[in-house]
């Protein structure tokens, strides 16, 4: 336990150590902090919905809210629940088994609610292909969306840059 | 007259500062994840949106899910109400004690395990019926390692006891010390803390408390989460009443009372810092090791109690 309290104190914080090329997560992120002070009062919730991702779209998701990133300090925090958001950031493409959840999930979240589709996947279906037989069709054709994010997988800063492009739309 | 104007400003301090305190949890677990984490205003912000938004209510709820969230923060602060934060003698410490306290808290449990069942998702029954097994084991434990100190000072009142603890010095007594630990294991359990449940889990197959809660949204939801923050600060208020009270104002004297308020925050950041540095360092356990925790705690003041009669009664 001495060595895990000796590694903590010797890594330090490591929020703000990015490198040049994560420059722009800074200046996104502080955008985002701003939309989300006048839009949210300060406080957004993500219900992350996974509708058949390959689960590559949600590791990048966990690496926004690793130490590097740290989109907690922006006022995003991620929720157990459709009830308790403000957002669903849904991944993959929308399979024939979470086409109703998807729905549900829609219906269950409070107005005023905003939809990111997070991927090539969500958005056109990307390497499954829409007329596959397992697939019912890319996230807009099941719920309304307000800003996709692309790349497959996108990066955490494309990530929340999506976020962002969806509370200014 | 007086008094009474300082009771009503510790209960508001209570309950107004209440989403600060889970703020400044939040932010050191952020740092001892190296980490920023949000500010420490964020939990006024969250309650702030919660209150102004829709709510979404389930087709099929019935009064009990709608009156839940009022009952159980009205019990909270009922039970913030009695417990003396910066002065004894508190005019509300005089109208109920400790076991009309751990009833306060008894009914928000029972009515968060009657509105997780109501509904009828899975996740509420299942989050219900292990809260209610840990609650039923939980209780008799917090009042055993309570009524170890109420023994000793012949009252079960809370301002009584504070008196006798001032009076008696420092209590090295081994009773206090098992009373102690035993007050510590159950207040993990009733707030819900890391090792017994995680309040940061998303995971809702290993969730107790927010499991039941999975169905609330807007107001509802924010009222429940601002209870669970109050809850938070009562009982780390109660432990420091019950085992630390020095420094706590014996008279309505500004001086003395601001004394006692640093003493308080003082006092509240230590408990904080010991919470995280555990949080942090300590796995979260299997659910069925919680009931054998739980029976530890109970058995630990049970002991603290023959202690007291074994060691102390004759010697004083």
């Amino acid at each position: 336990m001495i060595g895990l309290f000796t590694k903590i104190i010797q890594t330090g914080k490591r929020a703000e150590a990015l490198g040049e090329a994560e420059h722009a997560t800074e200046l996104l992120g502080e955008q985002l902090g701003a939309a989300i002070r006048k839009k949210f009062q300060g406080s957004l919730a993500i219900r992350e919905v996974d509708a058949g991702s390959c689960n590559g779209c949600e590791l990048e998701i966990i690496a926004a809210n690793n130490c590097y990133y740290d989109l907690e300090r922006f006022g995003v925090h991620f929720v157990p629940s459709p009830r308790f958001a403000d957002m669903l950031l849904v991944t993959g493409p929308v399979t024939r088994n979470m086409e109703t959840a998807l729905k549900m999930t829609y219906e269950a979240t409070p107005n005023p609610k905003l939809v990111v589709a997070a991927g090539d996947c969500a958005i056109n279906c990307g390497v499954f292909g829409k007329d596959h037989y397992a697939i019912a069709g890319s996230v807009a054709d099941i719920i309304p969306v307000d800003a996709v994010i692309h790349g497959c997988p996108p990066t955490p800063t494309d990530i929340i840059r999506g976020i962002l492009q969806a509370i200014e739309a | 007259m007086t008094i009474l104007l300082v009771n009503i400003a510790q209960i508001l301090l209570m309950v107004l500062a209440a989403p600060m305190a889970a703020g400044i949890v939040k932010k050191m677990k952020a740092r001892m994840q190296n980490r920023q984490g949000a500010g420490i205003f964020q939990p006024y912000r969250d309650l702030s949106k919660l209150f102004g938004k829709e709510m979404v209510l389930a087709d099929h709820a019935s009064w009990i899910f709608r009156a839940a969230p009022y009952i159980i923060f009205t019990s909270t602060v009922l039970a913030a109400s009695v417990v003396p934060v910066i002065v004894v003698d508190s005019p509300f410490s005089w109208t109920a004690d400790v076991i009309a306290l751990a009833g306060f808290l008894a009914i928000g449990t029972f009515f968060t395990a009657l509105a997780g069942m109501d509904i009828g998702t899975v996740f509420g029954g299942m989050g219900a019926s292990r809260e209610m097994t840990f609650a039923a084991l939980a209780e008799p434990a917090l009042l055993m390692s309570i009524f170890v100190l109420s023994v000793t000072a012949q009252s079960t009142n809370l301002s009584v006891m504070i008196h006798h603890i001032l009076d008696a010095g420092i209590l090295l007594k081994p009773s206090i010390a098992f009373a102690l630990i035993a007050m510590l294991m159950v207040s993990i359990v009733e707030n819900g803390r890391i090792p017994v449940d995680n309040p940061g889990t998303h995971l809702e197959v290993t969730m107790i408390h927010e499991a039941m809660l999975l169905e609330y949204s807007g107001r509802h939801l924010a009222l429940i989460e601002w209870a669970t923050q109050i809850k938070l600060v009562l009982f780390a208020t109660l432990i420091f009443d019950l085992f630390f009270p020095w420094g706590i104002s014996t008279a309505v004297a500004t001086s003395a009372l601001l004394i006692a308020l640093g003493l308080w925050v003082f006092k509240l950041m230590l408990f904080f810092v010991l919470l995280v540095i555990m949080e942090t360092a300590l796995a979260k356990m299997r659910l069925f090791e919680v009931p054998q925790f739980l029976s530890t705690a109970f058995f630990l003041a049970l002991l603290g109690m023959f202690m007291h009669y074994i060691l102390e009664v004759g010697a004083q």
